[in-house]
């Protein structure tokens, strides 16, 4: 920032800065000021102002602070766990099992059937569910995208044919569609070299992106469309600009929100899929010594009746923040990115 | 307008046969129906002639010329009524499917009705002033709605409303699995009611969260339209002007989406289902493909997709018929 902006902060104290602004840089605070008085908004580049409005939805960067904290405690999993994720604590007095424990010191979220810790096999099982919503979420955004902007750009046949495919897939439920593409794979000899056991991991995730680009390439299509027809995508053509060019130059970096918004929503929509699958039986093993989230919740219906609610609160409500956090994340950024949102608020 | 309804429902033909034919295709790999069939008759198995039999009756050729064969063979025992009898018991499939879609249908219109009623009157309320905490609160509230998934609050509602209140009053308030106690004869609506209750909720929770969030944004566009001030500067009282012409207009959109869900009820109640043993379409659908009974499976595909499709045209329909501005053909 130049120190004609920072005088300009200066002397506009009784300018009404967001509190959410007040705790991010300066040069935030700056733009901030600089917006109320009307003047020199131009300075700012368009990302940054898309920074300003995501620090200004209050609920979005709280999530972000959430998400970092559960980020770092799945990261340092060693260090933030109690016990092994397969650890049957403080082994069996006499006749008594240890299983099924209410929480206490030892076992701060109760312990499962098996007398393992709840609190530390959230830890791992968040670590498998993050991972399995990351890289699917990759994956599908970045075939998503790819497909979506080309179909977009070019129209005609395949982007006709990219609506007519995606509307069958979209039309079936989600549950549905998965439970019968997860059978054709599985019994597709060939498929088993790519995509590994129908118990995998790896195979889950690929499943998941098999159904999830169709959802983003019709979000990428849509943007696309409408930036191909702006005059400074006319202009660079005018000037001799070739496709390839257009769309890596101008096309990509424009829609580079809309994709970071919907890897966002496909991070939480592959983390809730896993745990709809697991949940009716047809999700991943994670592995002898590992759990994913999905199986918690799977484990908890069977804890209802007997009424061990620690076993089915704490995953539960783990699961609900998980999703809350990065739900809200995309809600800022899709404010951030599409100002017209906020220009309703105000309006 | 007849012609385009008379175009669009021709298109809806090809179409359905198109999906049906993919679906085909795909479940006769997912399911392997010959093996379904040779596991819950281990005898008739043993026999290769009896195998063919089945084979040759059901059209389960092998091979991408015995599928389109086999497809044929399907659809056409399939219009004339001539319906595969399921894998498993052997029992025709027809008055299963009936039952499971009256169920589902009752279940998802007053979850529908009870959620989208709440949604609607929500998102009136958080757009009336924009901005401020009603807003604010509705709004995260969707958002917190949107990350409680189904099978999440079915668990946790069942733990709350029959468990642990059966552990302070005595009895559970509400039944957590089935439509009827087990054994139960006959209609019985308010017992029926009373099963209810807890599949309702965790249906209308993604209703609501959906329906605010959308009216919101609907009455705000019209909120902020040029034709409302038109309408407030020809002096009509602002209580006119909201329920005459803003609601009206901002409930076209939302009309549409009421068309959509409806024609996705039949086949979107499966999580909720599943978690309440109720015995609907989902339930349907999971006790099917857990037995690979591909008899039993093929029709509910065809009732899901040909209400999918249905509806959408209904959709289109509302839409012109409500928004003058639209033309079709």
């Amino acid at each position: 920032m130049t120190s004609l902006n920072e005088s300009l902060a200066r002397e506009v104290v009784d300018a009404p800065t967001e509190p959410a602004a007040l705790i991010t840089t300066d040069a935030a605070v700056i733009a901030a000021s600089n917006e109320s008085l009307g003047v020199l908004t131009e300075a700012m580049s368009p990302r940054k102002m898309a920074f300003k409005r995501f620090m200004n939805h209050r609920a979005a960067v709280i999530s972000s602070i959430g998400l970092i904290i559960i980020v770092l405690f799945v990261v340092l999993a060693p260090i933030t766990a109690r016990y092994g994720v397969n650890e049957a604590i403080f082994k069996s007095e006499g006749q008594n099992l240890n299983s099924n424990l209410a929480p206490s010191k030892q076992a701060w979220f109760g312990t499962d059937a098996n007398g393992r810790d709840v609190y530390s096999r959230i830890i791992y099982g968040a670590q498998v569910s993050l991972m399995i919503g990351i890289c699917t979420a990759a994956l599908s955004v970045a075939l998503g995208a790819i497909v979506g902007g080309i179909a977009g750009y070019f129209g005609g046949r395949l982007d006709d044919l990219l609506m007519r495919v995606t509307d069958i897939f979209l039309a079936l439920p989600l549950l549905v569609t998965l439970v019968i593409i997860r059978g054709v794979l599985k019994n597709v000899s060939w498929a088993e070299t790519v995509m590994g056991e129908a118990s995998s991991i790896r195979f889950l995730v690929l499943m998941l992106s098999v159904v999830g680009w169709m959802a983003v390439a019709r979000l990428v299509r849509g943007q696309v469309k409408q930036l191909k027809e702006r005059e400074f995508i006319e202009a660079s053509r005018a000037l001799g600009a070739t496709n390839k060019r257009i769309m890596i130059r101008h096309l990509l970096p424009n829609s580079i929100g809309t994709i970071m918004v919907a890897l966002t929503f496909a991070v939480v929509g592959a983390i809730a899929a896993e745990a709809t699958l697991s949940f009716f039986g047809y999700g991943p093993d994670a592995g002898s010594g590992e759990t994913s989230l999905g199986l918690l919740i799977r484990d908890s219906k069977k804890a209802v009746p007997p009424n061990y609610w620690w076993l089915v609160v704490y995953p539960c409500v783990f699961f609900i923040l998980l999703s809350l956090c990065i739900n809200f994340i995309g809600d800022g950024l899709r404010d951030a990115v599409d100002p017209k949102m906020q220009q309703e608020v105000k309006g | 307008m007849i012609r385009f309804i008379m175009r669009r429902a021709l298109w809806a033909i090809p179409t359905l046969i198109l999906v049906t034919f993919v679906v085909y295709c795909a479940l006769r790999i997912a399911t392997n129906p010959l093996a379904s069939y040779a596991r819950s008759n281990p005898r008739i198995a043993k026999q290769p002639e009896k195998m063919q039999q089945y084979i040759e009756t059901n059209g389960l050729w092998d091979g991408p010329g015995g599928y389109v064969r086999g497809y044929f063979h399907w659809l056409g025992g399939f219009i004339t009524g001539n319906w595969q009898p399921s894998i498993k018991g052997s029992r025709p499939v027809w008055p299963n499917l009936k039952d499971a879609l009256i169920n589902t249908l009752r279940l998802g219109l007053v979850a529908s009705l009870v959620g989208i009623t709440i949604g609607l009157s929500l998102g009136v309320f958080a757009a009336l002033k924009p901005g401020k905490l009603r807003d604010t609160a509705v709004n995260t509230g969707a958002l917190v709605g949107f990350s409680i998934q189904p099978f999440i609050s079915a668990v946790l509602l069942q733990l709350l409303f029959a468990v642990q209140w059966a552990k302070w009053f005595g009895e559970p308030l509400f039944p957590t699995s089935g439509m009827y106690p087990p054994g139960h004869e006959g209609f019985d609506p308010l017992l029926m009611g009373k099963y209810m209750v807890l599949p309702v909720i965790v249906v209308s929770i993604q209703t609501i969260a959906t329906y605010s969030r959308y009216m919101r944004g609907s009455l705000l566009d019209v909120l902020n339209s040029d034709y409302l001030r038109t309408a407030r500067a020809k002096g009509i009282s602002e209580r006119r002007v909201l329920v005459k012409h803003a609601l009206r207009n901002a409930m076209v959109p939302i009309a549409t989406l009421i068309a959509l869900d409806i024609g996705a009820i039949v086949g979107g109640l499966i999580i909720t289902e599943g978690v309440f043993e109720y015995p609907g379409m989902g339930q349907y659908f999971l006790t099917a493909s857990a037995n690979g009974d591909f008899p039993e499976l093929m029709p509910w595909m065809v009732v899901i997709t040909a209400s999918v499709i249905i509806f959408n045209l209904l959709a289109d329909l509302t839409y012109a018929w409500l928004d003058p501005r639209i033309r079709l053909d």
